[in-house]
């Protein structure tokens, strides 16, 4: 029963690795983009909605209802004002522009907010729990999966359901000619930004209620949204909510044998699946 | 009437100016110990190892096109075994040194095999994850301090040198001849001819690949390699520290932005790139370092804009205004008028 447990827990803790790596994948699949600079902005959302909560005393969930348009006000205005201009052929301006992006956020909230641990107060909502067959589930993480469920379902609508996500996938099919039907690639990138940094939100919100986290775990948290995207397969993203819950369950399971192998047992599951299937579990589209 | 003649050749006017004033400069190196004080040699022992490990990066991101933003890994490593080889090994802390860079060499190969499965991008965070494993790895081994990290036992910073003054000056030595001799490995690696399949990669994957150069295999050298000499340099560094912990070991920080910053400003895909970097970064470290985390937003910004406005660094612009090059890779046609 205990083995079950952590794979349980494993499965919804990897709900939340799937929202990190959600906007990963999106940006990847929409301009090939690879964010370094993901797991900072991660962290950044979750600072916004400390804000928002102690200025407001709202709950960080209503929170959500501010921290979201501000973020994707922001991916818009990066998208815009500094990473397309790092887009084309070679890929190390955008890998380092991403990269000094990292080290500014993480330093100027090292600036803003102190080093010190934080964390978002969700009152009961964090330590309520229901049984489930002989099981005890947390309402929080069953919710964080929930929520990762629906924002993939409806990534994935947007994607192959709406003219939005008809422009995403013919400027990711061909830019230039994308651009002489009509569309406005820089635009869309700019667009596109803005939904992965919308989920990002969710995401560093839901962290925030989670755990406590400082200015220094983005780094991490890029990490663990990039082996979920791997081992799901790139491009494909149901894929990532699988490959969420297996770096998850592999996390759990690792802590069960040791609490000091929780992180690299997930590691070690990662590099595993590069071994075995260098394209991830279901992949989609050749890096 | 004349006609002119031509040469082909590599050396310039500045390159032999170059190499003149690069001697005088290393011998006035060699003697800092006579002239310079103790603060000002530690500080340009670290600036040696900063130059040595931006030098090896730029090898490997500016020429060889494998950006990794994990040679943390083989700088903790490194580290790691000096400290491992001198304490439970019983060698003497050059020999370890040595030996660190052969076993950096050896676990390598695993590592490359399995992240050059990812490109690109993602090859970088691949990368980031194999450091990430080394250090939680070596946060597990209770013998070496665990995740608190351990100190170099006295026995052995004395089987160095006896006295402090030569112990200072062994390790400002042992800093300047790893410089100098990455650079110089790096100067003589390129101008062979493996250095010149590099190149062709760099500046065009596909047609190297049509002319045979095995790509996959000179990436790989590349890579083994550099990771080699960062173990080695790695050592230096905790040989000077004496002191290790994961964190300071694997810090992607120390051992990875820096010297990425370094080699973007001073220009990447050059030689002389990381020199002028190091040189800037130190200038910038010196006098913007009390305001502490101001000065790290200062260096992204200012690797930003470089990468922007001027993708080949400091040295690309004045390469572009003065064409010069002070470490011959390329050749060049001369028309000589005979007189």
């Amino acid at each position: 029963m205990d083995w079950l447990n952590a794979v349980v827990q494993g499965t919804l803790l990897g709900g939340l690795y799937a929202l990190f790596a959600a906007g990963l994948s999106l940006i990847f699949g929409v301009m090939r983009l690879v964010n370094i600079a993901h797991g900072d902005l991660i962290v950044l959302a979750a600072y916004l909605g400390l804000t928002v909560t102690t200025a407001t005393g709202m709950h960080p969930l209503l929170a959500l209802v501010l921290v979201v348009p501000v973020m994707a006000a922001i991916g818009y205005a990066l998208q815009r004002g500094l990473l397309n201009q790092t887009l084309g052929d070679d890929l190390l301006p955008p890998l380092l522009v991403t990269f000094g992006l990292s080290v500014i956020i993480q330093n100027a909230l090292l600036e803003g907010y102190t080093a010190d641990p934080q964390k978002l107060s969700a009152g009961a909502l964090e330590t309520a729990s229901f049984g489930l067959g002989g099981l005890t589930l947390g309402v929080l993480p069953a919710l964080t999966f929930a929520i990762a469920v629906v924002v993939i379902w409806g990534l994935q609508r947007v994607f192959y359901h709406t003219p939005l996500g008809r422009a995403f996938r013919a400027v990711s099919d061909n830019q230039d000619i994308a651009q002489l039907m009509g569309l406005n690639r820089r635009h869309i990138f700019g667009l596109a930004m803005a939904l992965a940094l919308a989920v990002t939100a969710v995401a560093g919100i839901l962290l925030g209620i989670r755990t406590s986290f400082d200015p220094s775990i983005g780094g991490g948290r890029l990490i663990f949204g990039f082996e979920a995207v791997i081992i799901g397969g790139l491009g494909n993203l149901w894929g990532t909510l699988a490959g969420g819950v297996i770096l998850g369950v592999a996390q759990t399971v690792g802590a069960k044998i040791d609490p000091g192998w929780q992180i690299l047992s997930g590691h070690i599951a990662f590099l595993i699946i590069l071994a075995v299937r260098p394209n991830g579990l279901f992949p989609r589209i050749s890096a | 009437m004349t006609t002119p003649t031509y040469s082909v050749t590599r050396s310039s006017q500045a390159a032999r100016v170059g190499a003149a004033l690069g001697g005088l400069v290393l011998i006035l190196l060699i003697a800092a110990p006579w002239w310079a004080g103790r603060a000002d040699m530690r500080l340009m022992g670290e600036l040696f190892l900063y130059l040595a490990l931006a030098s090896l990066w730029n090898l490997m991101a500016g020429y060889a096109g494998l950006v990794s933003v994990g040679q943390q890994a083989y700088v903790g490593f490194g580290g790691y075994m000096l400290f491992a080889l001198t304490m439970f090994g019983g060698l003497h802390p050059v020999a370890a040194i040595a030996l660190a860079g052969v076993l950096g060499a050896l676990i390598s190969i695993p590592v490359a095999v399995l992240i050059f499965r990812l490109r690109g991008a993602y090859f970088a965070i691949g990368t980031w994850v194999i450091a990430e494993v080394f250090r939680l790895g070596f946060a597990q081994i209770s013998t070496l301090g665990g995740g608190s990290g351990s100190s170099l036992p006295v026995a052995i910073v004395r089987s160095l040198a006896s006295k402090r003054a030569l112990r200072e000056s062994l390790s400002y030595w042992l800093a300047l001849g790893a410089a100098v001799l990455v650079i110089t490995a790096v100067y003589f690696f390129l101008r062979s001819r493996k250095g010149l399949a590099l190149t062709a990669i760099r500046d065009n994957e596909t047609a190297a690949s049509s002319l045979g150069i095995d790509i996959w295999r000179t990436k790989f050298i590349v890579y083994v390699v550099t990771s080699a000499f960062t173990a080695m340099i790695g050592a230096l560094i905790f040989l000077q520290k004496l002191r290790i912990s994961p964190d300071a070991a694997f810090s992607v920080n120390d051992w990875t932005a820096f010297v990425i910053f370094i080699v973007v400003i001073g220009g990447i895909g050059t030689i002389e790139g990381p020199i002028i970097g190091t040189l800037v970064f130190f200038l910038l470290r010196e006098t913007l370092a009390d305001l502490g985390t101001t000065y790290l937003i200062v260096l992204g910004v200012v690797a930003i804009v470089v990468m922007l406005k001027a993708p080949k660094g400091l040295w690309g612009l004045i390469r572009s205004r003065f064409d010069i090059q002070i470490f011959p890779l390329g050749y060049r046609v001369i028309k000589r008028n005979p007189s």
